[in-house]
């Protein structure tokens, strides 16, 4: 049996992220990135669950064990139809989305399409 | 929602800016850590008041409480808008405590440290549903592209809210403000020193122009 050490990547697909609360995609992406796994959505989360998962990740963070997440998104197309404008319609930012425990995940360049990391073992 | 829905909320919307101009605005001083956030505070404060909000420092994290300035009267071009100013505390989605020693911190002064920032960080979200307008901070020496900046905001755009971006440390020679406006080209963006107040003056007209 050939043993190989590797750090699991898990890539959640956007139909699977429309099925999941709030709730459940704050505790799937933290459970997962604190088990030292990297999680990449393919439809990224909203502003709103954005902040929830800043607040939640701050409350699991322990000094020598979890520093914290480090996660990098693509920002939104900022271009909006004079309708959407007229009515006010927020911009959608949800895209692309890589999120890892803070001490294994490290971002290197982001731009507006393309986002460049790097992944360490523990 | 339907569109007569929206077409109503947005006609109420327009109506309170009519008349309720004379309302108190709460406005929050937001961005990562060690971006200049309560030197600016201080700034506007002491220009306005002849006091401060709280201390700086070089150490990521100096501020770990919420500060909130009531009835702080801007003055700029014949106009004025008075405001309630809360310096939040850096935004960040990891706190190590090594980060603090590696500043010179003993390991128990770090790790107190790194408990209180968790708690500030937390205190930061919660104040963002208090408030009628943010005053983004970034360091224009730092790329722009990062979570922090996209959070807030997708934030205040999800709630039609006012955002002002303001580019801080333009006295440092490695400063880039332009790179800034071309990451967030659809808010309005001010270049400053909030250290030495270059163009702090462009800033206030901003702030009145676009809060009041």
């Amino acid at each position: 049996m050939i043993s190989m050490k590797g750090i699991q990547m898990d890539l959640i697909s956007s139909d699977k992220l429309e099925r999941l609360s709030s709730v459940e995609k704050i505790r799937m992406i933290l459970d997962s990135v604190e088990d030292g796994k990297i999680i990449v959505l393919e439809r990224g989360l909203t502003p709103q669950e954005e902040t929830k998962l800043i607040e939640a990740t701050m409350t699991k963070i322990t000094p020598g064990e979890f520093a914290g997440i480090e996660i990098e998104s693509y920002p939104g197309a900022v271009h909006q139809s004079w309708f959407d404008k007229l009515r006010k319609k927020p911009v959608d930012r949800a895209r692309l989305t890589v999120i890892g425990p803070a001490d294994q995940l490290k971002m290197l360049k982001r731009d507006r399409d393309v986002i460049s990391a790097m992944v360490s073992a523990r | 929602m339907g569109i007569i829905k929206k077409i109503r909320k947005n006609l109420s919307s327009a109506f309170n800016k009519i008349f309720k101009r004379g309302k108190l605005h709460r406005i929050g001083i937001y961005g990562p850590p060690n971006a200049g956030k309560t030197t600016l505070a201080n700034r506007i404060v002491r220009d306005f008041t002849g006091d401060v909000v709280g201390s700086v420092s070089d150490i990521p994290h100096e501020t770990r409480r919420a500060h909130r300035r009531e009835g702080v009267t801007i003055e700029s071009n014949g106009s004025s808008i008075t405001l309630d100013i809360v310096d939040t505390p850096g935004l960040a989605t990891k706190i190590d405590f090594q980060d603090f020693m590696a500043k010179g911190l003993s390991e128990d002064e770090s790790r107190r440290r790194a408990k209180e920032a968790t708690e500030g960080v937390i205190e930061a979200v919660r104040w963002l549903e208090d408030l009628e307008g943010v005053i983004l901070v970034m360091d224009a020496t730092e790329d722009p592209f990062t979570q922090v900046n996209v959070t807030v905001i997708g934030n205040m755009e999800a709630r039609n809210l006012p955002l002002l971006i303001v580019a801080n440390k333009i006295d440092l020679d490695d400063s880039m403000p332009s790179r800034i406006k071309s990451a967030f080209p659809q808010h309005p963006m001010v270049p400053i020193s909030a250290l030495t107040g270059d163009n702090i003056d462009v800033m206030y007209d901003k702030i009145a122009e676009h809060f009041g």
